[in-house]
Order: C-alpha cells, then structure tokens, then sequence
C-alpha cells in the first residue's frame, strides 16, 4: 500500500514544463527521498502535494483515492524557503499556525507546551520571532510544521542553517516521527543524509524522474565490479580474462591497496576465491558507489 | 472559527494592539485641534514693543485723530525735513501728510525702511477714515445728517432653509455643508489611501517573509488575501469609530470651554470665538445636517472604495518582491486617487455639476467624491446607482487581483511584466 502516489503529473509554466508525466509513489511508514538538481521541479511536486497549485494533467492519490481539500490537514510542509512572522511572538504565531491547521486554540496550546518542552525552548514563549537566532526560528518552525500531527510530513532541505548539532537534533527528531509510522518525504541535495536515513528516492532532473527505486537496491544495481583489495607481497599474480588491476596506492610500511575490476562473468566469492589460491590476501572489499556519485552520473547521463 | 476567521481575527489584533495605532490614534484629532488652535493663537499674539511712528503733519490738522494704540506710538515732528535731520530715533515709519486731505486725498504718505504691516495701514486709515467722512458729513451742514446716514445702512440677513416634501422647514448653510463635504473626502481620501498601502506592505511582508509558502500549505490564497483585506479595513473603521467618538467629546468639552472663557483670551483673531451667538449657529446648523446619514454613508463607501485599492494593492504586494519595486505600480493608483480628492475638492463649488455627478458615479472615484455631495442632499437614486456599481466592481476586482495574488504570491526572482501579469488572469 503506497500511502502517496502521483501518476503522471505534468505542469506546464509560460516559459517551461516544470514537471513531465512525473509519477513518484511513496510507500507507508518510509522516508521517501525526492533529489534532483536545483530547478529539476521538486518543489513544484511538492507544491502540487500539498495542493497549492494544481497539475494541468494527472492525478495525486492520497491512500490511494484522489486527494481531496482536506488532506492538507494530514500534511506537514517545512518548506526550503522557511519565514515565520517577524514581529510576531513566537507562542502566539506558533497557536495561529497550529490553529490554521485545524487545531483549536486549547488543544494547540496544549501540544505547543509539549513541544516546547521538549526542545527546551518554552522560555522563548513571549519573544518576538526576530529576537531569536537562525537556528532557534528553525526550531519554532519544525515545531509549527509538526503540531498537528499529520501523517504525511514533506520537508524540503531540513538540514539547511542548521549548525550540526541541531542537524543531529532534527535528523533524530524525522527518525523518531518514522517510528511512529509517519511517512516522509525528503527533499534535499545532501546526498550523505539520504544514504543514512530515506528508505526509497526518486531522482528528478529536467522535470523527469530519472530514478526511482529503494536505496540499496539502487545502489547495488549501480555497483561496478570495483573492489579494494591488499595483497602482501609483490608481484601479484592474477589472470587478466578474469580481472584487472585499474589501480594502485603505495604508502611506506603499509602492504599496497588495489583498485581491481572483475568481470561480470565471476561472482563475488568466486573473485575471492581466485585471488586467495595465489595469493596471500589481507583485505578485500567491494565498492559500493554512494548515493552521491549515482546522483552525479545519473543527472550528466540524462 | 473558520480560517477566514482566524485571519482576520490575526490581522486585526495585531494591528490595533501596536502601540503605534493606538498612540495615533488618540494622537491624531489632538494634534488637528492644535493645530489649528495653536495657529489662532500664534496670530493673535503681539508684538511686545510698540513701535514709533512719526507723524510730520504740515496741514497741523490731523495728528490729533491719530490715537496711540499698545502697538504703534505715533509722535509729533515739525516737517518732514526736520525729521530728515534728526533721523536717530529708533523710528518704525513716518507718515507725511502734505495737504489737506479732503481736498486731495493722495497727500499723504506713508514712509519706511522695512515693509510696513498691513496692520499698521489698515489702523492709519481706519483713524483718519471715520475722521474724514465725519468731516466731509459736517462740511455739508445739513442737521441730523450723521444720524440719518447711520439709520439709511441696511443689512440684510440671508436665510438658507432647506425645504423637504412635508413642507417642514430645516435651516442649511452651504458653508457648513461645504466644510463637512470636505472633512469626509479628506478622511476617505486618507483611509482609503493608508489602509490601502497597508495592505501591500503586509502582503509583500508575507512574500518576503518566505511565510507566504507555509500559509498557502494551509489555507486557500484567497482566504489568505480576502483575510488580509478584511482585517484591515476592520482596523480602519475601528480608527474612524475612535474619531468620531473623540471628536463628539471634543465637541461637548470645545463648546463648554467657549461658552465659558472670555472670547479676548482665545484670540481676538477669531470671528467664532470673538461672537459666541456665532458659534452657537454655526452648531445648530450643524445638527441640521444629518451625521447620521453621512456616517452610514461613508461607512458603505468606505468599505467599497477601500475593498477596490485594497485588492489592487494586495495584487501589487503579491506581483513585487521588494518594496522598491511597488513604486512603478503604485503611480498610476496614486494619480487615479488623487484625481478622485481634487474632483471631490471641486465638486464642492458646484456638487450638482457634470464632474461631480460622473465622478460619484464612477466605481474608482466615486467613493471620494460622492463623500462631497452627500452634505448637499444627494437624490437617493444616485446614492444606490453609484453603490450598486461600486459593489460591482469591488466584486470583479476582487476576482481579479486574487488570480493575481494566487499566482504572484510564490513567484520570485524577475519581476513580471504586463503580458505575464494578463497570462496569471488566465491560469
């Protein structure tokens, strides 16, 4: 059961189609990630998510049937672009949003409390918006973004502004809503945060998904046959129809490390199986490409 | 509550509860009636010193008729050349009278370094005038002259009274209606302009606040502009309400404080308060004029012509990114206002006339200018005419600049030109 689907969204600007037959299907209880480079049209999808603008043709499926105007009620939208009212203080501003999410005044003050406690900030009740840092109105926003509770939960760039501490805050903060069957979706360019926390991505360049897919299945289907192996002992002796070295490091005083590629042909164990009959192995490991080079070639591919 | 709801009750508690509004608020008919009190004041204030003016009269016939008053000392010379000669005086001016002047009316001259003040003229010729024409009257020799002059002046006392269909009579003055024409064209003038740009400035605030992009996630823009636009006028109706009741405590407390103080004190500059039956009349006719009615009027043209710029500029707001760039925008609605004020200023000659009648009519002007006419009685027909399109159009420009403001309100980076503008309308 997908929780959220798009098929085959296109929207069309004056100048430019910002998203073509866009469709992106977000499993339950996940961390979805949505990449792409700047201008790719992610924003637009999450704009249309969140039904602030509409597509010109396709549809958005909500637990599967079509969305309808209450849905947003179930969503939660940190957007890139954060801004809070600036003269506002920072309780009441956090009551009036919670409240246009369809809280009512008590029960927003109530979750606030909670929220506020949690993060140590409820002496910050009273000031206004503009007398706190950066980070701290990052913080005020998370929380008017969660508030209301919503089962579906878009951020887009999180972890940018923050310092790493509160990085680490937010990311385990998106962890703990995880655990409690919220499904995510994640925009960001900061591919290292996807590797370790989206469970499924979909890649958007030029207003086309690109690829989509669960992580490790995306970068295992990505893997090159490259391994890092050391070998004591000089020269090494390999059968070139099997495998090739493509590289080679030396330090003094360490054993040399080799970038080898083996061919399809061989599976993994049988690689390993090969090298140790002739030869005296200390470590070998197998490249996965990270989610960042993936990223890198899949966008100068398309 | 309903979003809408929320949003108005946002905008306008966070607007009246500024400091800012409030302190105007009360501030604002403090500083009119200063202003204008204090200038009656300032003008009638006297110089302290008096001033010397020498009076070389060769004729010997009228330095007499010259009184000395607190202000000018008039001081007797020989001739006019033996106050050439002891010129060290500290002398304001001289007044040389060569001739007789019954004879010859021009033989006297007023000499001096500096400008003399009007003042000054006016009391020379005022003295020597009354002295004169009594003269002139005598030379005749006819007994009981005098008298019967003073008896032959007749002044008439013009009665303006305003006949309704029942036949009952009410007094009018034009002046008055005029006077009170003026002040709600000035305020609507004002109200309209002022919350007008409110609006823009807290749209463009919620633009580049970035905090446009959360709210949208939230509610409809719609919601969101029809909220701002509400709430605001909210706030100034409020601001008129406060006036209205300050300016009713004004007016008990103002008419007490005449009544009571010794019209010299207030400043014999004055006619209102140098005559208190004056006063009194100008009020009564006042209360002839129906408040009542204007004040609904108005409140209906108010909230209409206010609804028109406010959504024109929520769409401004919406379309700029920086307040730099509102100002390309703002001059077109800034002479259409405008023009609106001066044709409510001349519609106040001849509020009956071609312009004033087209001008209250047309949606764009027609709240300030139909703000002169209505002390001047106003057929009800025209009244509904020009509401009926007022409320038109506010409805049409409300659906057009919300098209504009949903689209505007997320674009950033370029500002857009007319024909991206006409393709929003489209979206």
């Amino acid at each position: 059961m997908y929780f959220l689907e798009t098929k085959n969204v296109v929207k069309q600007y004056a100048n430019h189609l910002a998203l073509d037959q866009v469709s992106i299907r977000v499993p339950e209880g996940k961390i979805f990630g949505l990449l792409g480079p700047n201008g790719a049209g992610k924003t637009t999808l999450i704009r249309i998510i969140n039904r602030i603008t509409a597509p010109d043709t396709g549809e958005v499926l909500f637990q599967g049937r079509p969305t309808v105007e209450n849905d947003i009620y179930n969503i939660g939208y940190l957007p890139e672009e954060r801004g809070l009212y600036k003269k506002m203080k920072v309780g009441e501003q956090s009551i009036y949003l919670a409240r246009l999410k369809g809280l009512s005044n008590d029960e927003a003050k109530k979750r606030l409390t909670v929220w506020f406690e949690k993060f140590d900030i409820m002496s910050w009740w009273n000031k206004k918006l503009e007398e706190l840092s950066k980070g701290m109105q990052q913080k005020v926003q998370f929380v008017t973004t969660v508030i209301h509770d919503p089962q579906l939960l878009i951020f887009d760039e999180p972890f940018s502004g923050f310092d790493p501490v509160n990085t680490e805050l937010l990311k385990n903060e998106i962890l703990e809503l995880k655990d409690k069957g919220k499904t995510i979706i994640f925009s960001t360019h900061n591919m290292a945060s996807v590797e370790e926390i989206c469970d499924e991505i979909a890649l958007i360049n030029h207003s086309k998904v690109v690829l989509s897919g669960n992580v490790d299945e995306i970068r295992s289907n990505h893997r090159t046959n490259t391994f890092k192996v050391q070998i004591a002992g000089d020269p090494v002796k390999i059968d070139p129809t099997k495998c090739k070295i493509i590289g080679e490091e030396r330090k003094p005083h360490t054993p040399v490390l080799l970038r080898m590629e083996k061919t399809n042909e061989i599976s993994n164990s049988e690689f390993l199986s090969y090298l140790l009959k002739d030869n005296e192995l200390l470590s070998f490991q197998e490249e996965i490409p990270s989610m960042n080079d993936i990223f890198i070639k899949t966008v100068n591919n398309s | 509550m309903s979003k809408l709801g929320i949003i108005i009750n946002r905008e306008y508690f966070t607007r009246v509860r500024k400091k800012s509004f409030i302190v105007m608020t009360f501030l604002t008919p403090v500083l009119f009636v200063a202003l204008i009190l204090g200038t009656f004041l300032l003008s009638s204030i006297k110089d302290g010193e008096s001033k010397t003016i020498v009076v070389a009269d060769e004729t010997n016939k009228y330095f007499d008729v010259l009184k000395s008053t607190d202000q000018y000392q008039f001081i007797k010379s020989k001739s006019f050349d033996d106050f050439r000669n002891n010129s060290d005086k500290q002398v304001y001016a001289t007044l040389v009278i060569s001739d007789d002047l019954l004879k010859n009316p021009s033989a006297i001259t007023l000499y001096s370094e500096k400008q003399v003040t009007n003042d000054l003229e006016r009391t020379i010729s005022n003295q020597l005038n009354e002295y004169l024409s009594d003269e002139k009257i005598a030379s005749y020799d006819i007994p009981g002259l005098k008298q019967i002059l003073n008896e032959s002046k007749v002044s008439i006392n013009l009665q303006t009274k305003r006949l309704s269909e029942d036949g009952t009579e009410t007094e009018a003055s034009a002046t008055v209606a005029s006077i009170v024409g003026m002040a709600f064209t000035l305020i609507i003038y004002m109200f309209i302009f002022i919350y007008g740009a409110m609006v823009m400035q807290g749209v463009l605030e919620e633009k580049t606040n970035r905090i446009v992009e959360v709210m949208v996630s939230s509610v409809k823009p719609f919601d969101l502009m029809m909220g701002k636009i509400i709430g605001i006028g909210l706030v100034g109706l409020t601001q008129f309400f406060l006036w209205v009741g300050l300016i009713a405590v004004f007016n008990f407390l103002g008419g007490a404080f005449f009544m009571a103080s010794n019209p010299d004190v207030i400043g014999t500059g004055t006619e209102i308060a140098a005559n208190p039956g004056m006063m009194q009349k100008a009020l009564q006719v006042l209360s002839t004029i129906n408040i009542a009615e204007i004040i609904l009027c108005f409140i209906i043209f108010f909230i209409g012509g206010y609804m028109i710029y406010a959504s024109i500029f929520a769409a401004i707001g919406a379309m700029v990114n920086s307040q730099e760039d509102t100002q390309q925008f703002m001059m077109p609605i800034s002479i259409l206002v405008l023009f609106a004020f001066y044709a409510g200023i001349y519609s106040v000659e001849n509020p009956d006339g071609p312009l004033a009648f087209w001008a209250s009519m047309i949606p764009l002007t027609s709240p300030i200018v139909m703000m002169t006419r209505i002390p001047f009685d106003v057929p009800l027909w025209e009244k509904l005419v020009s509401i009926v399109l007022l409320f038109g159009t506010v409805l049409l420009m409300v659906k057009l600049t919300a098209k504009i403001y949903r689209v505007g309100i997320l674009m950033y980076g370029k500002k857009p030109g007319m024909k991206e503008i006409i393709k929003w309308l489209k979206y």
